[in-house]
């Protein structure tokens, strides 16, 4: 075929076993492993990134530090703190079989070449381009939480995607390419078969066909409106190029989603986003409102509130923002980090030399993982130990790795105790068959962090080998033909090439809407009627169902959306994605009659948590042919002790 | 903070279909104006989102010509500040500029290894595919997991 076209792109058909959609942690762990188990079989695999593997994904800015370490921690108190920081209602199969397994990911980042922060013998600490003892041959992290350690993670994803990529071999990825349906088999429903996509650099469509694939492209961001609207808007605290592709994918091919109504609402520094971590646990700093108080202790009380959940040691994230915002909604705001007192008290014990390591540390911080919070700084004339830095509640994210655990609900370990139920078959597997996910695709778990979606991607991935060997002679066939699918993908660029000479001004025409314009809507209605910043996080069910009223208007109008290039076509279909995603934490939202998350979202017709009613899972699925959501009850069971609320 | 391309510094990377920066942005907000239709500028990049930027500063440290810099979000930061790095193989140099004029310079290493030297298999144990549906992964033996039993209260 001749040389594609703006309206008339190439199409190019591969069939692969293993398709792996995504390049971020969980796609370079699950590569890792895959291609050794894959030796000396005839499996085929291909990685599909819609980026560059060296920068995508949420590590692709980097990070100062690993927060899912156990050490000599036993994965059963690990579960214990993801349920009990996402309010009791993960899976501790999951969070369990992530826990046994993480620490051998962060060895192999060592060995290739992360530099990871040591602790001498006498007490004090050195960043990781000194030397001393590996990880692994007992040489001790600097640990600035029970679980976090400290790195010079500035080329961490570089290093990761590094392994990755030799492991694949060059011809084996595919990048730039954004992948943006998933297909099902003719013969079987039930099964996934193929995945388009479309080159944001080239005319060209991709047609695959597989037997297996990895869904893993990240949670979802910017589907509210930001609290920065200009030039800030790119700004989000997750990376703003998560655009719920895997939830709206998996979702459309049929697979259940799980707890779509968690959310993710950090408490970070106002702005620039830049993480509060180190600075609460290595610098042991407090918040407090405009007075100086430290709202912690002061509004202790409204922890009693939800039990068991406030009573821990670390109370869950979302009750920690629930006693800030208490703060600033009875009007004694700004909220400050007291980044003068921290660095004083330390001040105090530290030589000059270690005084200077400190303020360097620090900056690292930043410089590591968010370097706009270092530039807020330098506009602000911010140095941290002389005037204290305003934290804001952000935005609300949707994500499974981090603090959240919306996603997709998968097959879990079966040597652990869990219920048949959550356990069928192939470990890592949704309930649409031959499709798998991990990081922040997997439901119902959180805290995986970066070295979590890596080594939850490693166990994907033996899942997805056992799952081909068993499937042999299965040949995959779509059950959409190619010329309708490529028809779907680039309706976009139809619409514009037919209707562009309408008006004078191309973004202004009545038979199309621009991708941007679609995206400020949606952030209008998330943030208006679903619990986003303008009402202080709150809904109940009317404002819910103007919602989602206004949603499927808007799915609709979706279909005029308008591509004038392929940049603006990558555009379009992520926000296609971030619909279908915001529909999802609607649905769930609605669904579920109680306040879950005080401090991430509040139901205010239904403003407790009910542990009797409303302690269990929801579960959701979506029929892409009548475009509606069916949701249910799924049983929740502790699979290690956990303190109750009595 | 939206990245920027400095004109007189951008040399296109010399007539490559692709540049540095675009290879590099997440986002894919960097672009080559060829014909100079888009900025005045033919053959230099330029930030086509910069409202969609992370600030991320891939472009800014993979630019060859350091021809990359920040300007801090309009709509959020005063002017006048600065945040420039300079990559190397095994550290990065970071200078800070206050509005005041205060100046802050570190260095942090960024990695142990050389560039492009990971031997991803060297040393690694070969699999068992027995243990293909078994916990554990081919460097870490179902043996060696760790974990107390005796806590999974449903066994």
């Amino acid at each position: 075929m001749a040389e594609g076209t703006f309206g008339n792109p190439e199409i190019i058909e591969e069939e692969v076993d293993i398709l792996l959609i995504g390049g971020g942690m969980a796609c370079c762990g699950a590569a890792y492993e895959a291609i050794r188990w894959m030796e000396g079989t005839d499996i085929t695999i291909k990685l599909v990134d819609k980026a560059a593997m060296d920068r995508s994904g949420a590590v692709a800015q980097g990070l100062s530090a690993i927060n899912t370490y156990l050490g000599d921690n036993d994965p059963a108190d690990y579960a214990r703190m993801v349920a009990n920081d996402l309010m009791g209602i993960t899976r501790d199969d999951l969070a369990y079989d992530l826990g046994r397994h993480v620490d051998d990911s962060v060895h192999l980042f060592e060995e290739w070449g992360l530099p990871i922060w040591k602790t001498d013998e006498n007490g004090e600490r050195h960043d990781g381009s000194k030397g001393g003892a590996l990880l692994k041959d007992g040489g001790k992290p600097v640990r600035s939480g029970k679980w976090q350690i400290m790195i010079n993670g500035e080329s961490y994803k570089w290093i990761v995607a590094e392994a990755a990529k030799k492991a694949l071999g060059t011809d084996n990825i595919q990048e730039r390419v954004f992948i943006v349906k998933l297909v099902n088999d003719k013969n079987d429903p039930t099964k996934v078969a193929g995945a388009v996509g479309f080159s944001v650099r080239e005319n060209k469509i991709y047609v695959y066909k597989f037997k297996a694939c990895l869904l893993a492209a990240g949670g979802c961001v910017n589907l509210f409106r930001p609290r920065s609207v200009g030039e800030g808007t790119g700004r989000a605290w997750y990376p703003v190029w998560n655009a719920g592709s895997t939830y709206a994918m998996a979702a459309e091919a049929g697979a259940e989603l799980t707890m779509m109504e968690n959310r993710f609402v950090p408490a970070r520094f106002k702005d620039g986003y830049g993480p509060v971590g180190a600075w609460f646990l290595l610098f042991k700093a407090k918040a407090t409102n405009a007075v100086g108080e430290v709202y912690m202790d002061k509004n202790k009380e409204m922890l009693k509130d939800y039990p068991p959940y406030g009573l821990a040691a670390v109370p869950a994230s979302c009750l920690r923002n629930h006693l800030m915002m208490h703060e600033m909604k009875e009007g004694r705001g700004p909220i400050y980090m007291d980044t003068p007192t921290a660095l004083g008290d330390l001040a105090k014990t530290l030589s000059k030399r270690e005084l200077k390591h400190l303020e360097a540390e620090a900056w690292e911080d930043f410089l590591d993982m968010c370097i706009g919070q270092a530039g807020v700084w330098a506009g602000e004339n911010i140095e941290p130990e002389k005037k204290a830095s305003e934290l804001m509640p952000t935005e609300p994210y949707l994500l499974g790795s981090h603090s959240g655990c919306c996603g997709i609900w998968v097959s879990g370990p079966t040597d652990l105790g869990a219920p048949k139920e959550w356990s069928w078959g192939y470990r890592s597997m949704t309930t649409t068959n031959g499709l798998f996910t991990a990081g922040d695709g997997v439901g119902a778990s959180g805290h995986k962090f970066s070295s979590g979606s890596h080594a939850e991607g490693r166990l994907a991935a033996k899942g997805m080998i056992k799952y081909v060997k068993d499937n042999k002679d299965w040949k995959p066939e779509l059950d959409t033909p190619v010329e309708e699918l490529v028809a779907d993908i680039y309706q976009p660029v139809k619409t514009f090439l037919e209707h562009k000479d309408y008006s004078t001004a191309i973004d202004v025409n009545p038979n199309y809407i621009t991708p941007k314009m679609l995206q400020f809507r949606l952030q209008k209605i998330m943030d208006e009627y679903c619990a986003g910043v303008a009402t202080w996080y709150q809904t109940n069910a009317h404002m819910l169902a103007v919602c989602e009223q206004k949603l499927g208007v808007l799915k609709e109008d979706a279909a005029k959306m308008r591509a004038k290039d392929l940049h603006e076509l990558l555009r379009a279909w992520e926000n296609y994605h971030r619909i279908i995603t915001a529909e999802a934490h609607m649905k769930h939202i609605q669904f579920r009659e109680e306040s879950r998350y005080p401090g991430f979202y509040y139901r205010m017709d239904y403003n407790f948590v009910d542990e009797k009613n409303w302690k269990c899972f929801v579960n959701s699925t979506y029929d892409k042919k009548t475009k509606t959501w069916s949701l249910k009850k799924v049983p929740h069971v502790d699979l290690v002790s956990k303190p109750t609320a009595a | 903070m939206p990245t920027f391309v400095r004109t007189e510094k951008c040399d296109g990377c010399k007539g490559q279909d692709k540049t540095a920066c675009m290879y590099i942005c997440p986002h894919d907000l960097m672009k080559l104006d060829k014909d100079g239709s888009e900025t005045g500028h033919a053959m230099k990049a330029f930030n086509q989102e910069p409202e969609q930027c992370w600030e991320c500063y891939s472009c800014i440290k993979i630019c060859p010509q350091n021809a990359i810099e920040c300007r801090a979000y309009a709509d959020i930061v005063p002017l006048g500040g600065s945040v420039q790095p300079l990559r190397g193989s095994d550290s990065i140099m970071w200078t800070i500029k206050f509005r005041n004029g205060t100046m802050k310079r570190f260095k942090f290493p960024i990695r142990t290894t050389p560039e492009g030297s990971i031997e991803p298999y060297a040393d690694k144990p070969a699999v068992n595919m027995d243990d293909l549906d078994s916990p554990g992964l081919f460097t870490l033996k179902q043996s060696d997991l760790k974990g107390d039993k005796s806590q999974l209260i449903c066994l």
